[in-house]
């Protein structure tokens, strides 16, 4: 029986999107092929690496992570540099502090600490609101104008606040990132909306998987709707899901205990560094193999073997 | 597990005489189902052995079972019928497997078998741990290599896999104490050795891995062909790549090849070694999470440290859940951060997800407080809801179960947000004995809602 390589065309094509401008500028997207499957198919641009770092000091790190940043984290603009050393593409600013929850702060201050770091770093930045979606339609549209002709990224935008959030990104040239919680229907439905605002495909981000997951918390929920998601994009050639797709690999992962908990109290897990390295860099993993095309990710050593893998299998 | 035959495929096969000793009137009626696995070929006294023949080969799965090891701790691989979980499920848990090799010294095997032995967890319910080691003859010593795998499979019980191009040192550690009857895998049939290897395999009935050094499919199908002709059925392949790039794309040929093009050379799980494709123990963890989301068998590493198998076979429990069938936790109350008897209780239901996230929040809040877990079949709240398992009258049943009412000293329950609109009649069906309180929608906001709370 003779053996014929068992090659898959795929129809479709994920779009290009463009982060930032100038030489640091990072487009993903442009595929024609599932993840690593660079054999079969055009794969033009590596998945991006956004690190992320906070408005205010994060209260709920853990140790292990807050010591790779030191006294940066009081500092966005210090930590802003710390994070383009690290080998970052993209500059997540989390504005946790604008959460009415957690600072309440306001979308004028929110504007000073992203003037900060733009002026910090030549890195395309991305901002991401609180959550809390009235609150993030106040301060995303306030990014959006500070973010002026930067060509940042903007999000999340949700099925509640979409209208405020696209339309910001809209009126200022931004790319926006599209949130739905974990459902194949759900994600077409928000890039339909999306389309149907006027916002060009090639502004818009998909978040499939509800802002964040982990390793051994749901992860398999957003891996296989993501998998649907591109197969719909590529084999199906389903023009409106051929977005690229960005996940937020940290802030379910850093929350897990088996990150959280030192080999003191947990012996039988090991040591805790390298079980926190790979609880992220696994996650990551796991979401590029799916299909995901940017990541927004913490610690140093998990960014670096995450790196290492896409070098490889590029 | 086997590939669907249609009923008309059957029928073809059977007497078509309509005699009805099966138990069904007619011929084509119990092809039906034997289609739908409703009813087995024995059934009928008639059928002739060369339909037997026919079935069961039609009917083998397209990428053949293979155990190793025996007793509790064997292990199956292969058998998967689909490239995306999600179309189906992903049946058998790939092993993760401890390379030794007769040139370590002592205190290292020693090590390494005693981190591979004490790495196992427990996790919603199911016991997570390796799974082999693998034994490599690099010292040409038959005598060591054989002391080697006794010695292994001594200290550990875990399935052994042979490894020596050497024929006759595989045939000396089989005949080492307890070896044989541990069920091992033999590595390798190669070009240059695999009548004798395939001699020794059929033999003493093990399976037997065919490796090309190549890293080609087609010398591996050629070769894989070879062996199956000389009778080998329980068969492991080895591409023989040896870097994450070209083993991904290997794996996905294989898994699409025995899949879609129905090529029975290439129709076995395979073997991958992430220890010789990195010096770096953590990528060489990256590359054994590929595998085992994309197709791998076996993964053979360099070490097997608590560290590396926590988050490994958790990615695998993830990925082999089937994901029609949610993962659950048991029912019962759990107590988080501490709780007193003057702590919140949070109702929800048993879905693993559910349960993660809102234990996951609680924990973060810091407040004390009691978790109550009602089986609701392992749906989340809005799914049981409309399902009529997270009702009024089957969660009053729980409360008196689940001995809520001793653990505290206040009645206040709180329900999920997503279900306020039961609390009225929750009330009623719990005659007054506990107030209902309405909690947040998602799990994301039970910090808030925690620090502010207080009893009814």
């Amino acid at each position: 029986m003779a053996y014929s390589t068992p090659t898959q065309d795929m129809p479709g094509k994920i779009r290009e999107v463009t982060i930032g401008t100038g030489d640091t500028a990072v487009t993903v997207g442009g595929e024609t092929a599932l993840p690593f499957h660079g054999f079969e198919g055009d794969t033009p641009n590596k998945p991006a690496i956004a690190i992320e770092i906070q408005d205010i000091a994060p209260s709920n790190w853990p140790e292990a992570l807050t010591k790779e940043y030191g006294d940066s984290v009081n500092d966005p603009a210090a930590w802003a540099k710390k994070a383009a050393e690290l080998g970052a593409d993209i500059v997540a600013l989390h504005l946790a502090g604008a959460d009415p929850n957690n600072g309440d702060k306001s979308p004028d201050e929110a504007a000073e600490v992203i003037k900060a770091v733009a002026d910090a770093t030549d890195l395309p930045i991305m901002v991401l609101g609180c959550g809390n979606a009235e609150k993030d339609a106040e301060v995303l549209k306030k990014a959006a104008e500070v973010g002026q002709d930067k060509r940042i990224v903007i999000g999340p935008a949700t099925q509640d606040n979409y209208k405020a959030v696209a339309g910001a990104a809209l009126g200022y040239r931004q790319n926006v990132i599209g949130t739905t919680p974990i459902d194949v229907n759900l994600a077409k439905q928000l890039n339909i909306l999306l389309g149907n605002l006027g916002v060009p495909e090639d502004m818009v981000l998909m978040d499939p998987s509800t802002g964040g997951q982990s390793l051994g918390y749901g992860l398999e929920y957003s891996y296989s709707v993501m998998e649907r998601d591109r197969l719909a994009a590529l084999q199906s050639n389903d023009e409106v899901m051929q977005l690229p797709i960005i996940c937020n690999v940290t802030r379910e992962v850093w929350k897990a205990k088996e990150v959280k908990t030192s080999e003191a109290d947990a012996p039988e897990w090991g040591d805790q560094d390298k079980r926190g390295i790979l609880w992220e860099a696994i996650t990551a993993l796991s979401m590029l193999v799916a299909g995901a095309n940017v990541l927004i990710m913490r610690h140093p050593e998990s960014i670096k073997l995450v790196k290492s893998a896409i070098d490889e299998l590029y | 597990m086997s590939v669907a035959l249609t009923g008309l495929e059957i029928f073809k096969q059977l007497p078509k005489t309509n005699c009805g000793d099966c138990g069904v009137p007619t011929c084509l009626a119990f092809a039906m189902k034997l289609a739908q696995a409703a009813a087995e070929l024995g059934e009928c006294p008639h059928v002739t052995e060369a339909a037997v023949a026919a079935l069961s080969e039609a009917s083998a799965p397209p990428i053949r079972g293979v155990e190793i090891g025996s007793g509790d701790s064997k292990f199956k691989v292969g058998e998967e019928l689909v490239m995306f979980r999600h179309e189906k499920t992903f049946y058998n848990n790939p092993g993760y497997g401890l390379q030794l090799s007769t040139s370590m010294d002592d205190a290292v095997v020693d090590t390494k078998l005693a981190e591979a032995k004490a790495s196992q967890f427990e996790r919603v319910g199911q016991l997570l741990k390796a799974d082999c080691i693998a034994v490599k003859n690099d010292s040409g010593d038959a005598a060591a290599f054989a002391a080697l795998s006794a010695k292994a499979l001594a200290a550990t019980g875990f399935p052994l896999i042979l490894m020596s191009d050497d024929p006759d040192a595989i045939k000396t550690a089989i005949d080492a104490p307890g070896v044989k009857d541990s069920h091992p895998l033999l590595y390798a049939a190669t070009d240059s050795n695999h009548e004798a290897m395939t001699a020794i395999a059929k033999e003493a009935d093990l399976p037997l891995v065919v490796k090309v050094e190549s890293g080609s499919l087609e010398d591996l199908s050629a070769l894989t062909e070879k062996v199956a002709a000389a009778g080998i059925k329980d068969i492991v392949l080895d591409p023989g790549s040896r870097n994450a790039a070209d083993t991904h794309k290997n794996l996905v040929h294989v898994r699409r090849s025995a899949l879609k093009s129905g090529h029975k050379p290439l129709g076995y799980p395979v073997i991958t070694f992430p220890c010789e494709e990195t010096d770096n123990e953590l990528l060489e963890t990256m590359y054994a999470s590929l595998y085992t989301m994309k197709y791998g068998g076996i993964m053979v590493m360099s070490g097997l440290e608590a560290w590396k198998v926590l988050p490994l076979t958790v990615l695998r429990q993830n990925i082999f859940t089937d994901p029609q069938r949610p993962m659950q936790v048991d029912e019962g109350m759990y107590p988080i951060n501490n709780p007193t008897a003057d702590s919140p209780v949070i109702l929800t239901t048993n879905f693993s997800l559910t349960y993660f996230m809102v234990t996951g929040e609680v924990e973060a809040s810091k407040v004390p407080t009691w978790i109550a877990i009602m089986d609701a079949e392992g749906m989340s709240v809005l799914t049981a809801w409309a399902a009529g398992k997270f009702v009024p009258d089957r969660i009053a049943k729980f409360i008196k179960r689940s001995g809520m009412a001793e653990k505290v000293n206040h009645n206040s329950l709180i329900i999920p947000g997503y279900v306020a609109q039961m609390s009225g009649e929750l009330e009623d069906e719990l005659n007054g004995d506990w107030k209902i309180q309405v909690g947040s929608r998602e799990a994301t906001d039970l910090t808030v809602f925690l620090r502010d709370w207080s009893a009814a």
